[in-house]
């Protein structure tokens, strides 16, 4: 008997064990499913065998098949991944200046700066995407420039709207830095550029990588922004996968997207994999 | 913190780049647009700068006034919607055992590293006449036919006599679906992060002194969490004030917001001086939201010191 109690109540969950509330775990599902159920039956409906895609026909790689052999989708596919690993670069530069700046010195009219600096982050995309559209076109920005030099607008706007978020993880990951270490540096005559080189920025690397990780797929995810400063031979992937998918949605264009998904993840999962090791060698 | 005085080299060439990029290649470009916005138009790009009101003016009109409105209760609407369904994913991840909560973590943030143009195509498969949500409809509705036959009643057709698929793409209600598709997890993330943090003793001294889970969650975890609710809010509410993709991919011809209205007049209608009011006055919204937010901190705070 005494052992049936006891089962008993191990089985009733604590007023605390929240996550074993049959009420949160079914909302916690239900979300997932929301969420998830969309992208993995776009995934399941490219290897559909049948133009109309609504129901299911048999299994095809022709739809891939067809995705790759579409010069403008990979034309689009390349201007993308191009225009992400400049701006990337770029943004970790500047947005890991912004951190260093922000956190080390006081100076005057640091408030506005800070507050600037936030703005794009906060601004609708809209509101940013008209701006950059008014401003190229004003200033006569040359379009007919060859590749990879026709991407310049789009790659700016990018930079612009990437590196303040690089900053703002970069400047977390300083928050923490024991500023002792860096004058025993200077103590034992390393000049500012040493003590740069050799402490801060190793210190600074998981927030580099987080900051790069977020910049690239940030760019590699903007429409809107995009929107106003492409041109017509200034194509990206997300520009082209809307222009399909107003014109019809065929499988095709599932199959361009799975390829984009996968990638992504991919990469997500690299950098997540590369950030747990250096942070486990910080340790 | 250090003066910029003892080492101004240093400070200059770290400060320049980024302060410099920000200056030409936002505030400009952003200045430029107010200036414009103040402007007439004249030709297909040419704006003469007369300090007019006018687009101002015009964007009180009774048909964009109902736009901004119509977006604003959208906005507000998800941001409800997105609270309401991520306060008990956030409460279940944060109350979770530490070994999965990562994993439950990582499992509603994946989503978002997927492209938003995408999420929101994927969509139209979901919602359309021929989609998934008509299709699982429909396959109930033949069972229930069926179980109502088998019950002897199947010649009344009590479900009217074929199934009528629902109409869920390309409107207003296809807008709402797909934006809390998209920004659901915006608002868990800050949520987590303030339930993660909240003092566990003061729920269980809640419930010890009599109060139930229901009272305890509304006068000790909505408080404690209000921080996190803000920033959700927030997050939230901004992007989904000035979306543009959901409303012109999922909507019909009525459930256009503010940010159609802006593209079509520096992409078809041409007429930028309107254009860049309008995305000044979503702007200054914005603004007022984060004001708002700064306003009901520094209550919280003064509260708090009280």
């Amino acid at each position: 008997m005494a052992l049936f109690a006891r089962r008993r109540l191990e089985e009733r969950p604590g007023p605390l064990a929240y996550h074993r509330r049959l009420f949160l775990r079914l909302i916690f599902v239900g979300s997932l499913v929301f969420l998830y159920a969309p992208i993995i039956t776009l995934i399941i409906f490219s290897f559909n065998n049948s133009r109309r895609n609504i129901v299911w026909r048999g299994f095809t790689l022709k739809y891939y098949e067809k995705a790759l052999n579409n010069d403008g989708l990979i034309e689009a596919f390349v201007n993308s991944l191009t225009i992400a690993g400049v701006s990337t670069v770029i943004s970790v530069i500047l947005g890991a200046m912004t951190a260093i700046l922000l956190w080390r010195f006081r100076f005057p009219f640091k408030a506005p700066v800070e507050g600037a600096m936030a703005l794009p982050i906060v601004i609708p995309e809209i509101c940013m995407g008209v701006a950059m559209m008014a401003f190229f076109i004003r200033i006569g920005w040359p379009t007919d420039l060859i590749w990879p030099f026709n991407l310049g607008a789009i790659t700016i706007a990018h930079i612009t709207f990437s590196y303040p978020f690089v900053a703002m993880i970069v400047r977390a990951r300083l928050a923490s830095f024991n500023r002792e270490e860096e004058e025993a540096a200077k103590d034992l005559g390393a000049s500012e550029w040493q003590t740069m080189r050799d402490i801060i920025i190793p210190f600074m690397t998981p927030g580099l990588v987080a900051g790069a990780l977020l910049a690239f797929t940030l760019s590699l995810d903007d429409f809107v922004i995009t929107f106003f400063t492409s041109g017509p031979d200034t194509v990206t992937f997300p520009i082209k996968v809307y222009s399909m998918v107003r014109f019809s949605v065929t499988p095709e264009v599932n199959a361009a997207s799975t390829v984009l998904i996968a990638i992504t993840i991919v990469f997500t999962a690299v950098a997540m994999w590369l950030q747990s090791r250096s942070s486990q060698d910080g340790r | 913190m250090d003066s910029w005085r003892r080492s101004p080299l240093f400070f200059w060439i770290i400060g320049l780049p980024p302060v410099g990029w920000l200056a030409i290649f936002f505030l400009l470009p952003l200045s430029l647009i107010w200036l414009i916005s103040f402007g007439e138009k004249q030709g297909i790009v040419d704006v003469a700068l007369t300090w007019t009101l006018d687009n101002y003016a015009r964007a009180m009109e009774s048909i964009y006034l109902e736009i901004l409105l119509k977006s604003i209760v959208m906005a507000v609407a998800i941001t409800v919607i997105c609270l309401v369904v991520a306060f008990p994913v956030a409460l279940l991840i944060s109350f979770a055992p530490r070994r999965v909560k990562p994993w439950l973590l990582l499992l509603i943030v994946l989503p978002f590293w997927t492209n938003l143009l995408i999420r929101t195509y994927a969509l139209i498969a979901v919602l359309r006449v021929r989609g998934y949500i008509n299709f699982s409809l429909e396959w109930l509705w033949t069972q229930a036919n069926a179980a109502l036959s088998f019950a002897g009643l199947g010649q009344y057709q009590l479900l009217g006599a074929r199934f009528e698929p629902l109409e869920l793409l390309y409107n207003n209600f296809a807008v709402a679906f797909g934006l809390v598709y998209v920004f659901l997890p915006f608002m868990v993330l800050p949520l987590y992060a303030a339930l993660e943090r909240l003092d566990r003793s003061m729920i269980e001294a809640s419930l010890d002194l009599g109060a139930g889970q229901v009272r305890t969650f509304f006068s000790v975890v909505v408080p404690m969490a209000a921080s996190g609710i803000v920033s959700g809010v927030i997050i939230t509410f901004i992007p989904a004030l000035g979306s543009f993709l959901q409303p012109e991919l999922l909507g019909g011809t009525d459930s256009q917001l503010i940010a159609n209205v802006i593209e079509r007049q520096f992409k078809s209608a041409n007429d930028w001086p309107f254009g860049a009011a309008l995305s000044f006055i979503l702007m200054y919204l914005t603004f007022f939201a984060l004001a708002l937010r700064s306003l009901l901190a520094k209550g919280k705070s003064a509260m708090e010191a009280a």
